[in-house]
């Protein structure tokens, strides 16, 4: 539980541009309740950026710095190397954001350098699956069988033709001191990570599961609970590892079926039209199956 | 101090006295020994800076980046692809206007592949909004490296610089080099950055916002005013400069033997020692010949250029790049910047020569001149082809 005197409101503030619904901004506003002002945040280009700073108008009010789509984490690591050479670092958190775009595909090489120099930076990848800024188009993240804009399902597909990269692994595959993945839908388990991370002097990597209502095609009401039936389904496993070594998961309490996941959002209602849409369920059902037995999650 | 040092050395030598507190690289050759020498001063102690040693020059243009919008002074170093790689970066940087100052070791652009000089690199990113200067040798960008953090951070001015010295030629040869040994005299003349806006907890700014169609233009406008605006600080820095260490160059541009001149040779970095020579030679031989040197190619010197340049009858323009679908650029610029002013009697020839470092010889500057009588605003016309390969 947090005391009021950790918690610092209002400094990403309403007024954004954001979809209603959108859980990318419910994060934001989470993790900064808990980084507080003395933070620098670096943006990459995205929804995020686009819809919080439309000038002359910003929701930011810490520092915050948006560049390019590939390099929140190079410039973070800029910002990080200013502060150590003003004798600031100490007390101040740098906060490198993205989407999963901008981290998992074309900002993975300014990722992996600012994870291998070890960079005081906590690096948070907002994960939708997919281009959602630019109008929903596949990135390396989205996961199996969705339906994007440039992987739509159709006579011959149905949809996205590969599992999700598995990131939060090639974070630590870097042997950075913390990598968490953590849900919209778990707000105190996403600030507990996040402090976490906030105490640990490094590079932290934290994945946040973010439902998008136009990019998933489901009514804004359902942005936690397509979140926790994310997690509750196994498809999204949360889980904290220090170096190499997952140090903790958070468990399932009670498994529901990848279907009642799956039928909520309009990416995969070609799924639900005939046998062929059934067995690709099953597919889907796998991975979960897979993930809860590789994570322990039950 | 006169010591005898490699042109690689003499620049990092003007970057630590300038003291900057970010440094951040990505090893391309020519560029290398820059950085080489960098690093060795930081961990030596003699540079008190943090040297970030990247994955990419992507990343080294952003770690500058991100670094010089918390206030701090920063320097990077690049060639070539190197520079074709982070320009996205540095378009970005001077759109947030941001007075890093970097050094591009001139070189040709592939394929094919061939590490040497040219200035095509330079080319590529002359519309970026970054200052452009070329140093003609190893004490001018020493030299030059100081006054670029000076006119970076002028308050009107506020835009990435990059320092242009052709590579090999200057970056891997030694010369004699008069380096300055008091830094508080270089502290003197370059006092510490002092951002009116920058990424600070005490007082917050966004930094790097989306700007719609209704602001967009205002802010290339800015950018566009300040660039031309630079033109009296980059003149008030190397008079300044001349008047603390006695050394000048020409501000925008420089001129050598103009006075009744008829031929003039333009022409920018280090080619213009071999131009200088072989128009000593032509001098002797009665012909009035003088050389236009093109110290600042952005912002661009028009009205300097026009005013050397009107009561000439022939200007021979060196091109070390090419514009395919064109010809040349820095001939293109001169011939656009007299008839703008109205002056038609003038005839420019723009020749490409020295590509991927091809040697440019006393004799190609004898011969062009004798061509150049003949001829009538050559077009970038490429001088001394080896047929078999054509």
């Amino acid at each position: 539980m947090l005391t009021k005197e950790e918690t610092h409101t209002e400094l990403f503030t309403m007024g954004h541009t954001g979809c209603s619904g959108c859980a990318q901004s419910m994060s934001v506003k989470l993790i900064m309740e808990i980084l507080g002002k003395n933070t620098i945040a670096t943006n990459a280009t995205g929804c995020l950026e686009v819809f919080s700073t439309r000038w002359p108008e910003s929701s930011w009010r810490i520092p915050w710095i948006h560049s390019l789509f590939e390099n929140s984490a190079a410039v973070a690591s800029g910002v990080e190397a200013a502060l150590k050479a003003m004798g600031k670092k100490d007390g101040i958190t740098v906060l490198a954001q993205a989407g999963d775009g901008g981290t998992a595909d074309i900002g993975l090489q300014a990722l992996s350098g600012m994870f291998e120099r070890n960079h005081d930076v906590l690096y948070v990848c907002y994960d939708n699956g997919a281009y959602m800024n630019t109008g929903y188009q596949r990135s390396g993240l989205t996961p199996f069988d969705a339906y994007t804009t440039t992987s739509p399902s159709g006579k011959e597909s149905f949809g996205n033709q590969r599992p999700k990269k598995y990131m939060p692994e090639i974070a630590m595959a870097h042997r950075i001191p913390y990598t968490a993945v953590a849900s919209a839908g778990y707000p105190m388990d996403l600030q507990k990570k996040v402090k976490k991370a906030k105490s640990i002097t490094g590079a932290k990597y934290l994945q946040v599961d973010v439902p998008c209502v136009p990019g998933w095609k489901y009514e804004p009401k359902y942005s936690v609970k397509l979140a926790q039936l994310a997690v509750q389904s196994g498809l999204y496993p949360l889980f904290e590892a220090e170096y190499d070594k997952i140090i903790s998961v958070r468990k399932i309490s009670k498994k529901v079926p990848v279907e009642e996941y799956l039928k909520l959002q309009g990416r995969f209602k070609h799924l639900f039209k005939d046998d062929a849409g059934r067995a690709e369920i099953e597919k889907i059902q796998k991975i979960a199956d897979e993930n809860i037995e590789r994570f322990g999650l039950i | 101090m006169k010591q005898v040092l490699e042109g690689s050395m003499a620049i990092s030598e003007g970057v630590r006295m300038a003291e900057p507190r970010v440094i951040s690289a990505y090893p391309i050759t020519p560029q290398t020994h820059i950085v080489e020498h960098l690093s060795q001063m930081v961990a030596d102690g003699d540079l008190k800076a943090e040297f970030i040693m990247v994955e990419s020059e992507h990343s080294a243009a952003s770690v500058v980046l991100g670094a010089s919008a918390c206030g701090v002074r920063t320097y990077t170093a690049t060639a070539s692809q190197g520079l074709l790689y982070m320009e996205e970066v540095i378009y970005n940087i001077a759109g947030m206007r941001l007075p890093v100052v970097m050094t591009l070791a001139n070189r040709a652009i592939s394929a094919p592949i061939n590490i040497w000089n040219d200035m095509q690199d330079a080319m590529a990113i002359r519309d970026a909004g970054a200052i452009m200067l070329v140093a003609e040798n190893n004490q001018e960008a020493y030299d030059m490296h100081i006054q670029a953090f000076k006119i970076a951070e002028n308050q009107d001015v506020m835009l990435p610089i990059i320092v242009n010295v052709d590579g090999f030629v200057l970056t891997h040869t030694f010369e004699v080099v008069e380096t300055i040994d008091s830094i508080e005299k270089v502290r003197e003349y370059l006092p510490p950055l002092n951002m009116e806006y920058k990424l600070d907890v005490e007082n917050p700014y966004s930094f790097g916002t989306l700007g719609e169609p209704s602001v967009y233009m205002e802010s290339r406008y800015n950018l566009y005013n300040a660039m031309n605006f630079s033109k009296n600080i980059i003149t008030d820095a190397a008079k300044e400069f001349k008047e603390m260490f006695g050394r000048f160059y020409g501000a925008l541009i420089d001129t050598y033997k103009m006075d009744d001149a008829q031929t003039v040779i333009v022409a920018m970095g280090s080619v213009l020692g071999t131009i200088k020579d072989a128009v000593d030679e032509l001098r002797e031989e009665g012909k009035k010949i003088g050389v236009l040197k093109v110290r600042s190619f952005r912002p661009f010197p028009e009205e300097e250029i026009v005013a050397s340049l009107k009561n000439a009858k022939n200007v021979i323009v060196i091109e070390k790049a090419i514009c395919p679908g064109k010809g040349g650029i820095l001939s293109v610029e001169i011939r656009d910047s007299l008839f703008k002013h109205k002056i038609n009697s003038v005839s420019v020839n723009g020749y490409t020569l020295g590509l991927g470092g091809r040697d440019i010889t006393p004799k190609n500057i004898h011969d062009l001149v004798m061509r150049a009588e003949k001829e009538e605003n050559v077009d970038g016309e490429f001088v001394g082809l080896s047929q078999q390969y054509v």
